[in-house]
Order: C-alpha cells, then sequence, then structure tokens
C-alpha cells in the first residue's frame, strides 16, 4: 500500500492541476500588457499600478477589514460567553439552543441573507430611516460568525476540569476573578482559532453581505461588481495578490507549527 | 460545572431570536401573505411555472455532486496512503483555492472558456474550435465541481485516514479482487465522509446564484437566481421570493435527511 503506482500520481497530478491552472493562468495574465485574454503581447505592471489607484477597491478592502475585525471581536465574545452560559444550562436547552445555532451554518447562504434582508427591511418600514449599511453589514456577520465560535469552544469547555474551577472558588477567588484566571486561560486556544475563523469568514463572506449591505460594497462586491462590468485584468492581478498573501500567511503558519513540534521533539 | 453563569448566555439568546429565529420566520410570513399582508397560497402556489428552474438546479447540483464525488474519492484515498510530512502538504495544496474569493475562482473560468478565451486559442492551434463552452449548463456544472471539489476531498480525506490498512489486507488475504475490496470494505467505512461530501458539495451548488450568472449566462437560471431577482433584481417581489426560499428550504433539508439516513442505515449493518 506504501508505494504509490504511476497510474495513483498521474492521476493526482491531474487533478491538482485542474485546481491550479485556472489560477495560474490569471496569474501569468495580470502581467500581460494588452487586455486580450488570450495572447500574452508583453509584460507589464500597469494594471497592479491601477488596481492602487482604484478607490472603489481601496475603500472595499478597507470596509471588509473593518467590518471583519468589529463582528469578529462581537462575535468571539458574545460566542465564548454563549459557550459558558450554555454549558451550565440543562440538557434539553442546550440542545434546543445548539440546534438553532446550527441554521445558519446548515442553511444554503442565500437563505441566511435573503432573511435577514426580510427582518431588515421590515423594522425600515416600521421605524422609517435608512438602515441598510455598516449596522446591518455588522449585524448579519456577526450572526453568521457566532455559531462557529459556539462549536469551536464548547468541546474545549466541556474537557475542562470542573476541580479546577472549584479549587479557585476554595482558594477565595470570586466567580469573575475565577473565570479570569482559570477558566479562560484554559479555553484561550479554542477562542482564538474562532477568531480567526470568524476573520476569515466575514472578509470571504459575499453573498450574505450583497443582501444585506444596502449600496455599501465590501471587497467581495466590489470584486462582483468588477466581473460584472468589461474585461479588466485588474482582477487577474487582485487575484495575484491574493494568492500570494494567502500562500505566504498559510506557510508561515505552518513553519512556525513545524517549529514548534520539532521543539517538543528535541524535549524529549 | 455549576458556574451558574446560566446568565452568560443571555445576550446570545436575544440575538439568536432577533437574528436567526426571527428572519426565518419572516420568510415563512413573506412566503403565506400578498402585498397587503393577506394570508394566501399564491405564492406557493404559482411556483409551478417555475417548475423547470427547481428541476435544473436540483439535476445540474446533483451532477456537479457525482463529479465530485468521483474525482475526490480516489484522490482522497491516495492522498491518506501518503507519508505524513507529504500528507500535510497535500492537504495544504487542497485548501489554498478554498481560501480565495470563489468569485475570482470562478472568474478565472470565465475568461479560461470564453469564444476567444485561452482553452479556444488552444484548439485553435489544431485547427478546431472555436467552441461554444461558454453560457452552456456544462461551464455551470464546471464550476460547481471547480468550486466545491475541496468540500467533497476534506471529509472523505478525514475519514480514509482512520481507515486501517490491514483491513484492506485482510480483505486481499480473503481473496477479494479491488472492486470488492473497495464496495465491500472502503466505501462502507467510508460513508460517514461521503455523507458529509455530498451535503457540503450539494447544498452550496444548488443554491448558487453567482456560477449560474457568471458561467451560465442568462439562459440557465438556476433557483438562487429566481431568488435573488426576487429580492435585489428587476422583479422585486418579496412575497414570492420567500416562497421560493422556503421550498428551497425545504429541498435542503430533505437532502439532508436523506443522506442521514444513509448514513444511519449502513451503522446498523455495521462492519465494526
Amino acid at each position: 500500500m506504501r508505494r504509490m503506482g504511476l497510474l495513483a500520481k498521474v492521476y493526482m497530478v491531474l487533478i491538482f492541476s485542474f485546481m491550479y491552472v485556472p489560477i495560474a493562468v490569471m496569474a501569468v495574465f495580470s502581467f500581460n500588457e494588452s487586455k486580450s485574454r488570450s495572447n500574452f503581447t508583453g509584460f507589464t505592471l500597469s494594471w497592479y499600478r491601477n488596481l492602487f489607484r482604484n478607490d472603489m477597491i481601496l475603500s472595499a478592502l478597507g470596509l471588509s477589514l473593518v467590518i471583519a475585525l468589529v463582528a469578529s471581536i462581537i462575535a468571539t465574545v458574545l460566542g465564548t460567553m454563549a459557550s459558558i452560559g450554555i454549558h451550565s444550562m440543562r440538557r434539553g436547552a442546550r440542545n434546543v439552543i445548539m440546534n438553532i445555532s446550527y441554521m445558519p451554518v446548515i442553511n444554503p447562504e442565500i437563505i441566511t441573507g435573503v432573511s435577514m434582508m426580510l427582518l431588515f427591511v421590515v423594522v425600515k418600514n416600521w421605524m422609517g430611516g435608512k438602515i441598510f449599511g455598516t449596522p446591518t453589514l455588522l449585524i448579519a456577520h456577526i450572526t453568521f460568525c457566532v455559531p462557529y465560535v459556539i462549536f469551536n469552544v464548547s468541546p474545549k469547555l466541556r474537557q475542562m476540569d470542573v476541580r479546577m474551577w472549584e479549587a479557585a472558588l476554595d482558594l477565595g477567588c470570586t466567580p469573575v476573578q475565577a473565570f479570569f484566571k482559570v477558566v479562560l486561560p484554559e479555553i484561550m486556544p479554542a477562542v482564538l482559532s474562532s477568531f480567526l475563523i470568524c476573520l476569515t469568514y466575514s472578509i470571504d463572506d459575499f453573498i450574505i453581505s450583497y443582501f444585506t449591505s444596502g449600496t455599501l460594497q465590501t471587497l467581495p462586491i466590489a470584486i462582483y461588481s468588477m466581473t460584472r462590468k468589461k474585461v479588466s485584468p485588474e482582477i487577474n492581478a487582485l487575484s495575484t495578490i491574493m494568492f500570494v498573501v494567502i500562500l505566504s500567511i498559510i506557510l508561515l503558519v505552518n513553519a512556525n507549527d513545524t517549529r514548534k513540534q520539532k521543539k517538543l521533539a528535541s524535549r524529549d | 460545572m455549576k458556574l451558574n453563569s446560566k446568565i452568560c448566555a443571555a445576550p446570545y439568546l436575544v440575538w439568536m431570536t432577533a437574528f436567526i429565529v426571527a428572519p426565518l420566520l419572516m420568510v415563512i410570513y413573506f412566503a403565506f401573505t400578498d402585498k397587503e399582508g393577506n394570508f394566501t397560497l399564491e405564492n406557493l402556489s404559482g411556483l409551478g411555472q417555475y417548475a423547470s428552474v427547481f428541476v435544473r438546479s436540483l439535476l445540474l447540483a446533483a451532477i456537479a455532486t457525482v463529479i465530485c464525488l468521483f474525482l475526490a474519492y480516489p484522490l482522497s484515498f491516495m492522498l491518506s496512503r501518503l507519508r505524513v510530512n507529504k500528507q500535510r502538504i497535500m492537504l495544504m495544496l487542497v485548501m489554498l483555492p478554498m481560501w480565495m474569493n470563489f468569485l475570482l475562482r470562478t472568474y478565472a473560468w470565465m475568461t479560461l472558456l470564453e469564444r476567444n478565451g485561452l482553452i479556444n486559442s488552444f484548439f485553435g492551434l489544431f485547427g478546431i474550435g472555436p467552441f461554444n463552452m461558454i453560457n452552456t449548463q456544462g461551464a455551470v456544472v464546471l464550476g460547481m465541481v471547480y468550486n466545491y471539489l475541496p468540500y467533497m476531498i476534506l471529509p472523505l480525506y478525514t475519514i480514509m485516514v482512520k481507515i486501517d490498512d490491514s483491513l484492506i489486507e485482510a480483505a486481499e488475504d480473503l481473496g477479494s479482487n479491488l472492486f470488492q475490496k473497495v464496495t465491500k470494505v472502503l466505501i462502507p467505512l467510508s460513508m460517514p465522509g461521503i455523507t458529509t461530501g455530498i451535503t457540503m458539495v450539494f447544498v452550496p451548488s444548488v443554491s448558487t446564484f453567482i456560477i449560474s450568472r457568471m458561467l451560465g449566462g442568462g439562459s440557465n437560471m438556476l433557483i438562487g437566481d429566481l431568488i435573488e431577482l426576487q429580492f435585489l433584481g428587476n422583479s422585486y417581489n418579496y412575497n414570492l421570493g420567500s416562497a421560493m426560499s422556503l421550498v428551497l428550504m425545504v429541498v435542503v433539508l430533505l437532502c439532508m435527511g436523506l443522506t442521514n439516513i444513509l448514513d444511519s442505515e449502513n451503522k446498523e449493518g455495521g462492519v465494526i
């Protein structure tokens, strides 16, 4: 089983090229002088230059980052608190809450987006005023992020030894102190990783934002409106930049992981 | 743990009721009322005229899911039998495209499939073509497969790593051929991964409106496109849109229920 046949290798190469050739083609054509998407006429960096002068893209990127950061912080706090509360509930209540929290995860995104839009429209008609924009976008992002926090933090809480918490109380901690000194450090890895998950989901989200943002443009919405218009190699440039950024983040994280593992191994 | 901290969940409970439960109730309310707010079943009964769109969505999503399954199954098995450090790298390669915005991934195919795009000019070198590839149903399926293939590979891989080589070897010793090894050992053991993969590919495929719009042109509308038209497009009819959303939601739930049954049946007849 260990030795892989030639056929298997060919198969793997084929699938991975299917996954990567389109991205590679985009990267190559982001340096193309003309707008042609089949002939490479000459090398240029002007599409990158245009991209960095494109106010629409830059402001959309800014908005995406701000929304992602604020939504992730709020969602992480809200979700962590919820996990702690849910943890001390009886089984029936816990199951109901967990099942409702599953809704945004299993529902098609378009339904989550549409349903929130309906709510906001009803509230708008009722109260009047202009509510579509940053507030609705934030609410939507927090809503689809919180469940991921709960599903990440809850298992960690279950693993925790209750006696640690009780010991802290016996030694004179107030419940709040005990939480910050005992519980929080214990669940911190899960809290941090859910924060990161929220960040990536929020930055990447298009469908839910599309229905709840009004006229505001987050980065994915700006990308969408660019793809609707005429051919623009700036999109290729943007994709290439995003790919490189993601690749470097992943490589960095990975290098960090292997270093930690090596450290652990050398300690043994 | 009696943290006596149920109160901590209160803000989330309020949030959940306001922004998860209430919006879904809104969908139901709008689906069963007309513009004046009177009860009606017309929205739902009027969906009959869109039957072809619903059928097309289900069909294309199902085809894409099956293709994903057939492409991903052997690959996941091969990945799971690589050396551990190689597995890590390969897994990263599987996940990397997932991190790229799916609009950009779909756009990449838009430019490739075009009439004067790269694939057609490649065929042109041999004097064949140009083929009409974009704005076809095939292009839509291709877009679905390309975008959601990793969602099939990952759950399959996760389950296959856990399958012990000795089980396959035992089947071999007992005289199984390749086909029997796959159908009698591998597939039953990897059933949970298969069902997870199917839902993870089918649900976004059946509800997409981006892929069909970018690769399918105007003539290959899916349910997602219809819904989007009712809410943000020209049709502008929240009640009809809600009825469509409700049906889509039921379809998705049914599909998940079905795969769950498949899963549990398999457990009952379990191998281990």
